[in-house]
């Protein structure tokens, strides 16, 4: 029995041996006891020889908490480092290019990451004392193992916090001549600073699956090896293109909901041009990031097959089932996005497009369909006897990786060729090679997704080395053929085209707004789902195959009671998110407000971020 | 009901050719019910979608709907909609009670079929050579020890096959021994069913503990002969 069991048995006695007496002594005495149960708790393993490995917390468990908070603050970093490189990047062309309001649209990306910047700081810190108050024994060898790193890592949160309030409170001080090149390279820093701040722990982390461990060299270079282990820059490259897209994806659903909430037609011009922003953003690097996973993935399989088989065939494998329909949900959604703005941005365009809008929604739907479906299938004891087990004999072939690849990359192409529409929408070409130009395109895209289906269906007859370094490689680099051939083919054109149809920003309707909204929810969604993935992938120990897991929470969790934190920890984010957006645009508010009052107060709005160059500016 | 009949008669259909159409292929079997249900999702989402594109075409979705429930003066739809309301929140309940309901059937199944195998057994290599003596010495062990429930051409169809359910692996389909390393074989072979761990519950498998007849060479062998023979290559990082 555990030491918190005794002291709540403890307290059960004595209140079983006041319960004659009046019920507002046993009440203070229940309180009394409910109150100690922490200190009970978190002094459990205090009172045993030898140091403490473990401590616990009654009612959620140290473990829960751990993955909530760790959870949340990986959000909330997904963002911060996420929105930096597409506001920085949406300032440079405003910089280079003059178009004043990606600048205006970057400075309100900053006016976000300012607010969401202390928060991941603040889950930082608790993640901290909540891991060195559990988890001493982990946190002692982890700190012996990356101690070096550890100091890199404080030294590199200090110059990104410097950079971040030169960056934000810089802005308007900082427009023009010299001095906005000197804010553009702030932003760099900015960038650069971040990239590493997301790495050195990424390397805790990767070490942890994944350890390379000396046993003999100097602090520095013991570090050093632990870092640069199998699984640390697939997952560099991994979330640095999460990242963008989850923060795409959460400007987009920032946009979307003021679209829904603002009245002046400027105003709604302005988020509904942002939503687009932000949804292109996200799509941009979703577009990507299926590649990047796969590279993962492939990595952790090769580091070790249990861990391999664990997250691909073994009891973790129906998550990449529930995977698959979130990032269908999410190719979905922003193909929708896509063809509302084509009919509602593009007067006229309707007629033209929807044939070819159905097209792709079947297709986009039945590779939905192709990557849904498991290799074992959830049935019944009748139906699997009438199928002769768990595998469908016909479709049971569409559950393995050469079916799943060949779907998403052609999704991924599915989703390029909408974009192109809607990028053509609304214009005629003049161009004389115009023709050729689009008969050479329609070759490449057709014979790029007959080439990606032959090489998926290969794969079944070919050892799996081949297909994983040479046919999967393959439909990749032949996907990225057809992003860079037609981008600029389609560039070139629309150059010269005229424009027939202007488009008319402001003119989306409420669902749009929504899917935006849905968009987001999806990659949070995803990003808890893989993130308890990679985490549980790693089973009964601390460090895989080093330091065994041996608290009372050394099992894997049902799947049902997996899905309700993830849940969980989506809504929180969500709840923490909004309530981030709520105070950075406390300000636009205040000063969007008719009256006399607000140039009379002598401290301008409160001094919280995202409020401050504005207000600054005004006087 | 104009705009609402397509929706309707493709939703129908698809439910016909997953239930009774698609079954009845040449090599088919019947479709589980989960994943008909998410195939019609599918197909439910997208008609949501292509139907809500446009201001006219989602008026022209929804307005009969709305019209059904909400509008006046409907005719000889009143009695329709009055059985709806009856019969929906009757369905809901049905459905709930189907699904919450004790019953004597055992539940559905979502069974892993590759659970992970204990890491003593991740690092294995074949220590057999792959030469033709011994691939043929393998493929003998096979035909003597394998044979009888996998099959003689390696494709689970040998004659005790059909008293088990799940069906005996099937080697010469390319997602089974094709998508593992010779390790895995090893660890199975050599545990059989009631080595697989508590991820792999429920345990139905059959196979046979061969670890208390078999040496480990000769194992290594089968599966050398067990590769050639369903022509398939076991999976490798080089």
């Amino acid at each position: 029995m555990s030491v918190i069991q005794q002291g709540v048995s403890m307290v059960q006695r004595v209140l079983r041996a006041v319960a004659s007496h009046d019920g507002w002594l046993a009440g203070l005495l229940l309180m009394a006891g409910w109150l100690a149960l922490p200190s009970l708790g978190i002094a459990a393993e205090g009172t045993t020889a030898g140091p403490t490995e473990y401590r616990d917390i009654p009612y959620v468990g140290s473990r829960n908490l751990v993955w909530i908070v760790a959870q949340l603050h990986l959000l909330l970093a997904g963002f911060v480092l996420g929105v930096p490189m597409f506001a920085w990047l949406c300032e440079v062309i405003a910089w280079r290019g003059g178009e004043k309001r990606y600048d205006k649209l970057a400075k309100e990306f900053t006016k976000l990451l300012t607010s969401a910047y202390s928060t991941t700081a603040l889950f930082g810190g608790i993640l901290l004392f909540l891991l060195v108050a559990f988890y001493p024994k982990l946190m002692n060898y982890l700190t012996d193992v990356f101690f070096p790193s550890f100091l890199l890592y404080c030294l590199l949160f200090l110059l990104e916090t410097a950079t971040l309030y030169l960056y934000w409170y810089g802005w308007d001080a900082m427009q023009d001549g010299r001095k906005k090149t000197l804010h553009v390279f702030l932003g760099f820093l900015l960038n650069f600073f971040a990239l590493f701040i997301m790495i050195i722990p990424n390397a805790w982390a990767t070490f942890q699956s994944s350890p390379v461990v000396l046993a003999d060299g100097t602090a520095f270079e013991r570090a050093w090896a632990a870092t640069w282990n199998p699984t640390w820059w697939p997952i560099n490259i991994h979330r640095l293109i999460a990242n963008v897209v989850l923060g795409g994806y959460i400007c987009g659903a920032y946009a979307g909901v003021r679209y829904l909430s603002v009245k002046s037609p400027e105003e709604r011009e302005h988020y509904d041009w942002m939503g687009y922003v932000g949804n292109f953003i996200g799509v941009f690097g979703l577009l990507a990031l299926p590649f990047a996973g796969y590279w993962l993935m492939r990595e952790i399989y090769q580091y070790n097959q249990q861990m391999g088989i664990t997250l691909m065939g073994g009891f973790l494998s129906w998550l990449f089932i529930l995977q698959a329909m979130l990032i269908g949900v999410l190719f979905l959604g922003s193909n929708y996005y896509f063809w509302l703005g084509i009919t509602y941005r593009i007067p006229g365009s309707e007629g033209k497009y929807r044939r070819a809008m159905l097209m792709m929604l079947v297709s986009l739907l039945l590779c939905l369909a192709v990557w849904m479906t498991p290799h074992s299938l959830v049935a019944s004891i009748e139906e699997a006897q009438k199928m002769g087990g768990a595998h469908h004999p016909l479709l049971g072939v569409l559950g393995v990786m050469s079916a799943k690849m060949t779907v998403s990359n052609l999704m991924i192409l599915i989703t390029f060729m909408s974009f192109v529409m809607y990028w053509r929408a609304g214009k005629q070409d003049t161009a004389g090679w115009a023709k050729l130009a689009k008969a050479v395109m329609g070759a490449v895209l057709v014979l790029a997704s007959i080439a990606v289906i032959v090489l998926g269906v290969w794969g079944y007859f070919v050892p799996a080395i081949v297909r994983i370094n040479y046919f999967s490689t393959s439909q990749v680099l032949i996907v990225i053929f057809v992003i860079l051939t037609i981008t600029p083919l389609t560039a070139l054109l629309l150059k010269s085209a005229k424009t027939t149809t202007e488009m008319v920003w402001g003119s989306m309707p409420p669902r749009a707004g929504y899917s935006l909204v849905l968009n987001a929810i999806m990659v949070i969604l995803l990003m808890t789902l893989m993130g308890y993935a990679r985490s549980s992938s790693r089973v009964h120990w601390h460090v895989y195959g080093v330091m065994r897991d041996t608290s009372p929470y050394a099992y894997s969790p049902a799947l049902g009671s997996a899905s309700f934190i993830m849940a969980f920890c989506t809504f929180s984010f969500c709840l923490i998110v909004a309530f981030i957006f709520w105070v950075a645009t406390m300000g636009d508010k205040y000063k969007a407000a008719p009256g006399p009052g607000k140039g009379e107060l002598p401290h301008g709005i409160p001094a919280m971020a995202g409020g401050a160059p504005e207000e600054r500016s005004q006087r | 009901m104009g705009a609402l009949g397509k929706p309707i008669i493709l939703m129908v259909a698809m439910y016909a050719f997953l239930k009774f159409g698609l079954p009845n292929i040449p090599g088919s079997a019947p479709l589980p019910s989960s994943l008909i249900f998410l195939y019609l999702l599918l197909t439910a989402g997208g008609i949501f979608m292509f139907k809500t594109l446009s201001g006219e075409s989602k008026d022209a979705f929804w307005d009969p709907i709305r019209r059904f429930l909400t509008g006046e003066n409907i005719g000889g739809l009143q009695a329709l909609r009055y059985g709806v309301f009856i019969l929906f929140p009757l369905l809901v309940g049905w459905q709930t009670y189907g699904s919450t309901a004790v019953s004597d059937l055992p539940p559905t199944e979502s069974r892993t079929i590759h659970p992970a195998p204990p890491g003593e057994y991740t690092g294995l290599s074949n220590p057999v050579p792959k030469t033709p003596e011994n691939i043929m010495q393998g493929k003998g062990f096979y035909a003597a020890y394998c044979s009888p429930c996998h099959g003689g051409n390696f494709d689970g169809k040998g004659p005790a096959a059909r008293g088990f359910i799940p069906a005996p692996a099937n080697f010469a389909d390319p997602t089974t021994i094709a998508m593992l390393q010779e390790s895995y074989l090893f660890w199975r072979i050599k545990k059989g069913g009631v080595g697989l761990p508590i991820e792999g519950a429920p345990w139905k498998s059959a196979m046979p503990r061969w670890e208390v007849e078999l040496p480990d060479e000769w194992i290594w062998k089968i599966i050398l002969g067990e590769y050639d023979g369903a022509h398939q290559s076991p999976r490798t990082w080089e």
